[in-house]
């Protein structure tokens, strides 16, 4: 009964001084607006990060020859995984093998180093982009297909086109040169020009024949459910691997192979937390603000309330009330007022104009923003706690007031 | 002294505890703003200087062709006197020429497809800061020697120390072949890993020879001693009636677009940030100084009675607005402006900081300094949100009726 008269009391205060409650309602609303707002394009600017990056042959774990990873050669490869570790494997969502040499790619009239991919078309293309990313003429079709990919950008530097010739040259596991013409069969896009002029892809029977490498492989990459949960698949795949000292193997998630992104990530959730909090200290200085004004004029009425025999207890409840009824409709509207702004944003903001800058950074030229329920969470949990602290002090003030000096006041 | 800023005056104390906590929204946010737009622009003079003097140069004379067509055959010859009125020209540091040409590198062990440049020690060493990150070893040294240097994790994948030797082959740039063997002689390490895998470097002499260039080079590169002189430079560059032909003047922006883009991107969230920060504190100036108001209407309708006119009203509450501001400029800018300073000798870091700094080429901790530009930019715009705020309820008072307002309670 006392907390809903209480209740009462508080959210008919706030209609009091209408003017100010929307003043301060605005803000609270911008705030949390924007809270919300630029985390989504912080998260949508580091996930699309993950995603270049985990699509860009990181994958979610990679295994290898021990040295490999330190000294990425021919001579340091592997065998093709046995029917016991194949089992292992295909309890993850997708994984597939690949060879990954260094080579020189000649066109008629230019030569680049390259990195040469053997793949297996149909397995690679549940793993990459590249099955998708076909801008000319076609992916690898079989295991007998002797064409190769190349990027667009690579094929603008080596002065080259579609059905065009070239020759491809690396070493084979005795260091002699081998070389092999092949005709480019497709032309691929990615969303970074860096991998477009890194990656040639050929079929992995074709690569191991031309570099004398029987059914050896560089390497195989697995992918789980969620990159943000391997350790489960990593270690039933380490099992298999100390069940097999002999090939020298080891294992790695993209956190190892790419710490830049792990950090990354780890930065963004330090960020989006500090920004949050810097928002509702700017905003705080205003609520307090608010609440002293409030206690102010109601001065003389808390002292009668006091008075007549209502505890401090309550007078203290009834202007924190007050702030959380506030606080809440601002959440409600600066919540509402993000999913809105964001929503109609999330078929990706063109960024081209600055797109260099952006791959510099490791993001592609189109931002997706991320609106995450934990994000919209964290940004209320945040403001009504942190209001909650702030709204105290007033709240506390008003509750030792003494009813007679108090109802003395004119 | 001036009655209305007296009156001003005082009125803000009328309600102490409300002028400072509207002063503390503002001095939070100056000092966050000066704080962090000295940082800002800490960290963007040292991407573009650093990355500059690393290797890129604030200019380059190329082949017009080189930029989108970097082949051996888009070269151009300097005359000798061309580069000397280059040299010649104020606030020059060096001036180098450089020609790259496409080889397989082949040691004993392993084989990769690289770039070798050919360069002039001395002049690299004035324009580069790559011959400094020499760890093992020694750069290039005057002479003509068949010597090479080659980045740390290139030296790592060939499998090569230093006194081994290496064997490039290519096409030279009449399309025969060319090939030498080369000692190495210095292994670098800039922390940059795109330089550490890629880069080679060799006599530009010995380039000559084995690409049979004939004196042609493919890039002179130029680096000033004031970035905010390169327009002016690059035109009289231009200008030079010795300019070889087909060749073009590039600026960095034109070189690496990528360091004024993350620039610029980054510029766009920070600014972001600051205008919330900005607008937030307006909301609580407006908040103020309407309450303010509207609890002096019986006041302000006795001095209008008295022949004050409602201008002159409105004039005093922008006039309290202002010296709040002041107010919590002046503090604000003072405390922003100690705690950069006490950064510019500590330094400043966050947890993750090095990983994002070897990206973009910046030293693991900063040193921000401050310039009346980064300390007054913010709060200026804080002065000038806040005194904007009070424009609504200062005109409010036009609307004020004498008659009523002095019955208000």
């Amino acid at each position: 009964m006392k907390t809903k008269v209480v209740m009462i009391l508080a959210w008919r205060n706030l209609w009091r001084n209408y003017r100010r409650t929307f003043v301060m309602l605005a803000a609270v609303t911008v705030g949390v607006w924007a809270m919300i707002f630029m985390s989504a394009l912080m998260r949508g600017m580091v996930d699309q990060m993950a995603l270049n990056a985990l699509e860009t042959f990181v994958g979610h774990i990679q295994i290898h020859q021990q040295d490999y990873r330190s000294d990425p050669s021919i001579v340091n490869s592997m065998p093709s995984p046995d029917a016991q570790f194949q089992e292992t494997l295909d309890e993850s969502v997708a994984w597939t093998e690949r060879v990954r040499v260094p080579a020189v790619i000649n066109s008629e009239r230019e030569s680049r180093g390259v990195t040469l991919m053997g793949i297996d078309p149909q397995r690679e293309a549940a793993m990459s982009f590249i099955a998708d990313g076909i801008v000319e003429g076609r992916y690898l079709e079989n295991s007998e297909d002797k064409g190769v990919i190349i990027g667009a950008k690579l094929a603008q530097k080596l002065d080259t086109r579609l059905g065009k010739r070239i020759v491809i040259m690396s070493q084979d596991p005795q260091n002699n040169i081998v070389d092999k013409g092949a005709r480019i069969v497709g032309i691929y896009k990615a969303s970074l020009s860096a991998t477009e002029e890194r990656f040639v892809f050929m079929d992995i029977n074709i690569a191991q024949k031309f570099l004398g490498m029987s059914n050896q492989i560089s390497e195989i990459e697995v992918r789980g459910e969620n990159f943000r949960k391997l350790d489960s698949l990593n270690a039933q795949i380490q099992q298999q691997i100390s069940a097999r000292p002999e090939q020298e193997l080891e294992s790695a998630t993209w956190v190892e192979l790419d710490s830049y992104l792990d950090t990354m990530l780890g930065v963004m959730d330090g960020f989006v937390l500090v920004w949050m909090i810097v928002v509702f200290i700017a905003l705080s200085f205003g609520l307090i603000n608010t609440l002293i004004m409030a206690v102010f004029e109601r001065t003389r009425e808390i002292g009668l309330m006091l008075a007549l025999g209502m505890r401090p207890k309550y007078i203290l409840n009834q202007v924190v009330l007050e702030s959380i009824f506030l606080l809440a409709l601002g959440l409600f509207a600066g919540t509402s007022l993000a999913w809105l702004s964001i929503k109609p944003l999330e078929s990706g903001i063109d960024l081209s104009v600055v797109a260099e800058g952006m791959a510099m950074m490791g993001a592609g030229s189109t931002l997706y923003p991320s609106l995450t329920v934990k994000d919209m969470l964290t940004a209320n949990v945040v403001v009504i706690t942190l209001g909650l602290l702030a709204s105290l002090f007033p709240a506390w003030r008003a509750s030792r007031l003494q009813p007679v000096n108090a109802m003395n006041v004119s | 002294m001036n009655i209305s800023l007296v009156l001003a005056w005082r009125n803000l104390w009328r309600h102490s505890r409300r002028t400072w906590l509207t002063v503390g929204a503002m001095i939070f946010s100056n000092i966050l703003l000066v704080f962090l737009i000295s940082l800002q622009f800490a960290m963007y003079d040292m991407m573009v200087s650093n990355g500059l003097q690393m290797f890129t140069g604030h200019l380059q004379v190329q082949h017009e062709k080189w930029l989108d067509e970097p082949r051996i055959e888009n070269s151009f010859k300097p005359s000798s006197k061309f580069i000397e009125s280059i040299e010649a020209m104020p606030g020059i540091i060096g001036v180098a020429p450089r020609a790259e040409g496409f080889v397989l590198a082949s040691s004993k062990e392993r084989s990769y497809g690289i770039q070798v440049m050919g360069v002039m020690p001395e002049s690299e060493k004035a324009i580069s800061s790559v011959p400094g990150f020499v760890r093992s070893g020694h750069y290039l040294t005057a002479g003509d020697k068949p010597e090479i240097v080659l980045g740390s994790i290139l030296a790592r994948n060939l499998k090569i120390g230093l006194g081994d030797e290496l064997t490039i082959f290519g096409s030279a740039r009449d399309g025969s072949s060319a090939a030498a063997i080369l000692k190495v002689v210095g292994i670098f390490d800039s922390g940059l890993s795109d330089l550490d895998r890629m880069l080679t470097q060799i006599h530009l002499q010995q380039f000559n020879d084995i690409f049979f260039m004939q004196g042609d080079i493919h890039r002179l590169v130029v680096l000033s001693d004031d970035p905010d002189t390169i327009l002016p430079l690059q035109q009289s560059i231009e200008s030079l009636p010795i300019l070889p032909k087909h060749s073009v003047v590039r600026d960095w922006n034109q070189l690496q677009p990528e360091l004024q883009q993350a620039i610029q991107s980054d510029l766009a969230s920070s600014w972001f940030m600051y205008i919330v920060l900005i607008v937030l504190v307006a909301f609580s100036v407006l908040n103020t100084q309407l309450m303010s108001v509207l609890e002096r209407t019986k006041e302000f309708g006795i001095m209008m009675a008295l022949g004050l006119s409602s201008w002159r009203l409105g004039k005093l509450v922008m006039l309290e607005t202002i010296l709040m501001a002041s107010l919590g400029l002046i503090i604000g800018v003072s405390l922003g402006v100690c705690l950069v300073m006490y950064l510019q000798h500590a330094g400043f870091s966050y947890p993750g900081m090095d990983e994002m700094a070897a990206k973009f080429n910046l030293p693991s901790e900063i040193f921000p300094s401050v310039s009346l530009f980064t300390a007054s930019l913010g709060p200026g715009l804080v002065f000038a949100a806040s005194v904007l705020a009070a424009i609504y309820p200062s005109v409010r008072l036009h609307r004020l009726q004498v008659v009523q307002a002095m019955r208000a309670p």
